[in-house]
């Protein structure tokens, strides 16, 4: 395991620039995942530290050490790909035993039992070992795909999007195993991912990116309650900030154009008059859909009283986040 | 009320595909049954009028393939010992006794050695251009890929006598080694052409794996993408084979002795000693067989979907 530097990257593709000058620090043994929408760049990142792109500019540096001249081989790293990209023509047991026959590696026969063994054990596939790759479920195939990579101690893992095509069950069992895998590993691992319960569940960072560009790097907790700009404080958050203008509720210090309310944010009881026009029973929650002076709030009701459509609720907001008019955050 | 279905065709249907399937089964295959039957005819049932369906087997044509004969008088013939073989009783029954081997059996392994030697060489460079073509950035690609696709405009015998000059100023003429790079030169643009198309459609995620995986691009190559494109591969080598086994200007152009090949030589054995047809039917036949081996053998391979599923689309 290692630490990986990333300096002033940066990728284009004709005229997207699909990594703009994004500069990281991976610490070693951090679970890092990069947050943001299709096309932000974070499978650009992966490809350029796995050394399946070259960077246009910049540097990437694994324990210390640039490269961008090194072939993927050579750079010691670990992927799994958004598509599952098992060989099909070869069965799971050698699927996992791929990269440990490679002449990198070249582990003995008896070391590739044992661990291809321990791997499927806990991937629970074990009893899957001997079917021809293709003769598997979704989740079994993207199984694989994990353990083909967690059967290797590179120095980084590249995960991209590996959970995205399984179904939700199997999704939230992936997560919490590949998290105590990593713990117990004491593994680096770069996780993409647009998907914002993996990102805040998982990570020890979360980067969030935008058009290519890193636009903050933090830990879970400092990106949700201290977000640099609007983009980043929609990016996490469920139900969704709410973005209203600024001169809503008074109070707003000069050059806000934009207040940011989280459902937390909204103190119910005092304050405007709001009509609710939906609530939303989730079980654990229940769901305001409110209107105020033509526009909406979704916000989660206090002590579960009974709300009907058509009730008032007064509301105000507490500790709101201010933006300003290119959506910086101002207080 | 019969259950009716979009995908499973209905019994007439059926009826009606199977009926289509054996009629142009007998079309094609009637030329093969006439060419089998008249090899094992005497020579006056094979140019009997009408043709005769029923006969009486007889293995003179392929005696009469496989050695040369001369006509004796009665008297030489009963001075000589009993015939010991059974195809030397065939021959003397016609007055004349053996005088030694033909050429067909060289001929044939020429035609094996060109046939299967381009096929190879074809397969191999066409599999190497087609994977270059397919994941690299080589300049002038698509000029390059048409240039190589033009060489299949011309009809062969029009370029037959610049090649028949070049090879002769290079002592390539009557060689195997000159007909094996001229056949592989033909083929290659379909080698490549097809195989590209096959290569295009692995996925580079694989080799971006394998590549991950501590592997060499050319370890890649050869562990990940080659037993995926045996599909192609097989096809395009049977595509290959068919075309040199059966070429026929080129061969009666450039070779006449030692390289020369089946398809040129089978003709000839008409003119030995009148119009030996059953011969001639039997060298077709043997002729035959290679191809329809080794098409046999690669079968398998021809099936698609080998990669199906393994990646989501």
């Amino acid at each position: 395991m290692a630490e990986v530097r990333l300096s002033n990257l940066s990728k284009s593709f004709g005229d997207t620039d699909a990594v703009d000058d994004v500069t990281m620090n991976i610490p070693n043994g951090a679970f890092v995942t990069l947050l943001g929408p299709t096309g932000a760049g974070k499978t650009t990142i992966l490809r350029l530290i796995a050394g399946l792109e070259t960077p246009d500019q910049g540097d990437v540096q694994i324990g210390g050490r640039s490269v961008v001249a090194d072939t993927p081989a050579q750079r010691n790293v670990a992927m799994v790909f958004q598509q599952y990209s098992l060989y099909p023509h070869l069965s799971v047991r050698e699927n996992l035993a791929f990269p440990l026959r490679s002449p990198l590696l070249k582990t003995p026969e008896a070391e590739i039992e044992r661990k291809v063994a321990e791997v499927a054990e806990v991937l629970r596939i074990s009893h899957k070992l001997n079917n021809k790759a293709t003769a598997l479920s979704g989740g079994e195939m993207q199984r694989v795909s994990i353990g083909r990579a967690l059967v290797r101690e590179p120095s980084i893992y590249l995960m991209d999007e590996p959970l995205s095509s399984l179904d939700a069950k199997l999704r939230s069992d992936l997560r919490i195993e590949l998290k105590r895998i990593q713990a117990n590993l004491g593994a680096t691992l770069l996780y993409v991912t647009h998907d914002q319960i993996e990102a805040m569940t998982m990570a020890t960072h979360v980067g969030v990116l935008d058009h290519g560009r890193l636009v903050q790097f933090g830990s879970p907790r400092e990106i949700y309650e201290n977000p640099v700009n609007l983009y980043v404080a929609g990016r996490l958050g469920q139900p969704r900030i709410n973005v209203l203008p600024a001169d809503m509720f008074g109070g707003a210090p000069t050059g806000a154009k934009t207040i940011g309310l989280r459902p937390e944010h909204i103190a119910q009881g005092e304050g405007k008059s709001s009509e609710v026009k939906r609530v939303e029973h989730l079980g654990d929650q229940i769901r305001l859909h409110l209107r105020l002076d033509g526009h909406d709030i979704v916000t989660l009701s206090e002590n579960y009283q009974t709300v009907e459509p058509g009730d008032t609720v007064a509301i105000q907001p507490r500790n709101p986040l201010f933006f300003d008019a290119s959506g910086a955050r101002i207080a | 009320m019969s259950s009716y279905s979009i995908t499973e065709p209905s019994s007439r249907q059926k009826w009606v595909a199977g009926s289509l399937v054996i009629a142009y089964a007998i079309i094609t295959l009637l030329p093969l049954v006439w060419i089998l039957t008249t090899g094992f005819k005497s020579p006056t049932d094979a140019i009997a009028y009408p043709p005769k369906v029923v006969f009486e087997p007889s293995l003179e044509g392929y005696v009469n393939l496989f050695t040369t004969r001369t006509r004796v008088t009665q008297e030489q013939l009963e001075a000589l010992p009993p015939p010991a073989t059974w195809y030397e009783e065939i021959v003397r029954d016609r007055d004349m006794v053996i005088a030694g081997p033909s050429r067909y059996g060289e001929r044939f392994l020429n035609s094996v050695i060109i046939g299967f030697g381009s096929t190879f060489l074809s397969v191999f460079l066409g599999t190497l251009a087609a994977y270059a073509f397919s994941r690299f950035k080589v300049p002038l690609k698509d000029d390059l890929l048409f240039f190589i696709l033009s060489t299949r405009m011309m009809p062969p015998i029009a370029v037959a006598i610049p090649i028949f000059l070049m090879f002769r100023t290079l002592g390539l003429s009557d060689t195997h080694l000159g007909m094996i790079l001229l056949y592989t030169a033909v083929n290659i643009s379909l080698a490549v052409w097809l195989l590209k198309g096959f290569i295009d459609e692995i996925p580079r995620e694989y080799e971006e794996a394998a590549l991950i995986d501590g592997y060499t691009r050319f370890q890649a190559f050869y562990k990940v993408v080659l037993p995926q494109a045996a599909t192609g591969i097989a096809s395009t080598a049977i595509f290959c084979l068919i075309f040199s086994w059966n070429e026929y200007a080129f061969a009666v152009l450039l070779t006449s002795g030692t390289a020369q090949t089946a398809p040129p030589f089978i003709p000839t054995i008409i003119g030995v000693g009148g119009q030996d047809w059953p011969a001639v039917a039997a060298g077709a036949t043997l002729f035959l067989v290679p191809v329809m081996v080794f098409t046999i053998l690669l079968r398998k391979h021809l099936l698609r979907g080998i990669t199906f599923g393994a990646v989501r689309k």
